[in-house]
């Protein structure tokens, strides 16, 4: 009678411990995501802050492209203004193709290339767009990652009790963005 | 490592032919100079390998593209914290990566490298070095260039002393004394055989290592066409660089110095050759992962050879 007091209490605390390490994965992991989801954010602010810097440099030279210059800033004020994973991602990737739009037109101006201070705008933006497409891709991971762990068992059980949810991924479904980064200037 | 299984018959050896019971000796006496040596590698390593190759830290405002694209490949490869940049002035274009822990790492590039080099093509150089800092390639070849020192320091200790110790007893008297004549031959071939065992087998490693840094650039940058073309590049530049050295070459983007005989050159070089290696990147075509790589290893090489490590398969790393 007692050894089986015994065992049941061993049985009992394995399982608690088990429960806690589960529960702390699923903390880890989110808190994975959530890091990752910021060094995103840093780039699309870096990635606000150079465009206004962008458009007064190249605005004397570019009069008769208003509509692109336009297009741009009306971009920018709306994935800014995104929340939510969904929206912004598709918000940021309507502000890629402004911006891809915005680098045809520039090939129309070489009077803009010898512009010291466009090329280094121009130098800033193409690293800042590679480090949001490459932080991208980390986020995106570590959703999977989370995400996988709140829905396979036993670890769902614990994900419903203490109410970890599902995460989104940060995507992109124009193709064009993904050969953006690779455009140089 | 089958370095070690050298290095341990070497020691034994020796210790045998000096005195049949001291084969165990031997191999303490071998790995405690390999301990003492590795220890002063892996403290001043980096400083010794900065200074000997002229580098200087660079400045964000002279280089702010160079310190982008570093960014741009730490974050592409998860590393805690940037590497810091330096830069070498030497026309010849090179580059290499230095630093045991992926926290204390150096990219180091020469100023002929970023005049030659495209955006595209210098992040591919760069995604190169910092997979050697991803893949722990400078722990490794480390453990391994220490290893290459501790055997020929014993072989050449061990020749030097047959030598003089023949000398100094005018030929044949010794040999009741000496134990065994055999282990005696024995030893004196291994000493010889050992040194060159052992260097081609590090060869061979640090092609190994130069595959599969070639591999994490084509994923970390998922444009293979940035390294290949670089790597073009540099196959088709002439000049040597000034301050390279034979320990310190594993750790450069390509070979920096040019081996001599043709026919040997596959056997005893630290990278693999430039032009299988822009074939192999080309035809991964829109597959940059390891196993793309593997893929177009196999197709451009016709071996089944597996050349990515099982451990940097594994998803997450």
């Amino acid at each position: 009678m007692n050894t089986t007091l015994i065992i049941i209490l061993v049985i009992a605390v394995i399982i608690f411990i088990a429960l806690i390490s589960m529960y702390n994965g699923l903390v880890r992991l989110r808190n994975q995501v959530k890091n990752a989801w910021s060094q995103i954010d840093v780039q699309l602010k870096r990635r606000y802050d150079l465009i206004p810097n962008l458009i007064e440099t190249v605005k004397g030279y570019m009069k008769h492209e208003k509509e692109t210059l336009e297009n741009v800033t009306r971009m920018r004020s709306q994935a800014m203004e995104a929340s939510g994973v969904a929206d912004k991602a598709r918000a940021e990737s309507n502000l890629s193709s402004a911006l891809g739009q915005f680098r045809v037109t520039v090939e129309n101006y070489p009077d803009l290339k010898a512009n010291q201070n466009f090329l280094a705008l121009q130098e800033e933006l193409t690293s800042t767009e590679n480090k949001i497409s490459f932080s991208r891709q980390n986020y995106n991971d570590q959703v999977l990652f989370f995400n996988n762990k709140t829905e396979m068992f036993p670890t769902n059980i614990i994900a419903g009790m203490f109410g970890f949810r599902k995460r989104e991924f940060f995507e992109i479904e124009d193709s064009s963005e993904r050969k953006a980064p690779k455009v140089s200037f | 490592m089958l370095m070690g299984v050298i290095l341990v018959m070497l020691g034994y050896a020796i210790g045998m032919a000096i005195d049949p019971q001291a084969g165990l000796s031997g191999i303490v006496i071998a790995f405690v100079v390999y301990f003492i040596m590795l220890i002063v590698a892996f403290s001043s390593g980096q400083s010794i390998m900065l200074r000997m190759s002229n580098a200087k830290e660079a400045d964000r405002d002279e280089y702010p593209q160079l310190y982008n694209i570093v960014e741009e490949m730490r974050i592409s490869a998860g590393l805690p914290s940037t590497p810091k940049v330096y830069v070498i002035d030497d026309p010849a274009p090179n580059a290499f990566a230095s630093g045991i822990r992926p926290e204390k790492s150096v990219v180091a590039v020469t100023t002929g490298l970023l005049k030659l080099m495209n955006r595209d093509e210098l992040q591919g150089v760069v995604a190169h070095e910092v997979s050697h800092i991803l893949n722990r390639d400078i722990r490794y070849m480390t453990l391994a260039t220490v290893m290459v020192g501790t055997v020929a320091i014993l072989s050449h200790m061990f020749m030097r002393s047959m030598l003089y110790g023949a000398m100094y007893r005018g030929g044949g008297r010794q040999s009741n004394k000496r134990g065994n004549p055999l282990i005696l031959v024995i030893a004196i071939l291994f000493s010889i055989l050992a040194p060159i065992a052992i260097r081609l087998l590090y060869f061979s490693v640090s092609r190994k290592r130069e595959y599969l840094a070639d591999a994490s650039a084509a994923r970390l940058t998922r444009y293979p066409e940035g390294l290949a073309s670089a790597l073009e590049k540099l196959s088709g530049s002439t000049n040597d660089l000034k301050v390279a050295d034979k320990a310190m070459a594993p750790m450069y983007i390509a070979n920096p110095l040019k081996p001599k005989g043709q026919r040997l050159r596959n056997l005893s070089s630290t990278h693999p050759p430039l032009d299988e290696r822009i074939r192999i990147l080309r035809s991964m075509g829109q597959n940059h992962s390891y196993e793309g790589y593997q893929q177009a290893y196999a197709s451009v090489t016709k071996s089944s050879k597996g050349i990515i490590p099982g451990s940097a398969m594994k998803p997450g790393k």
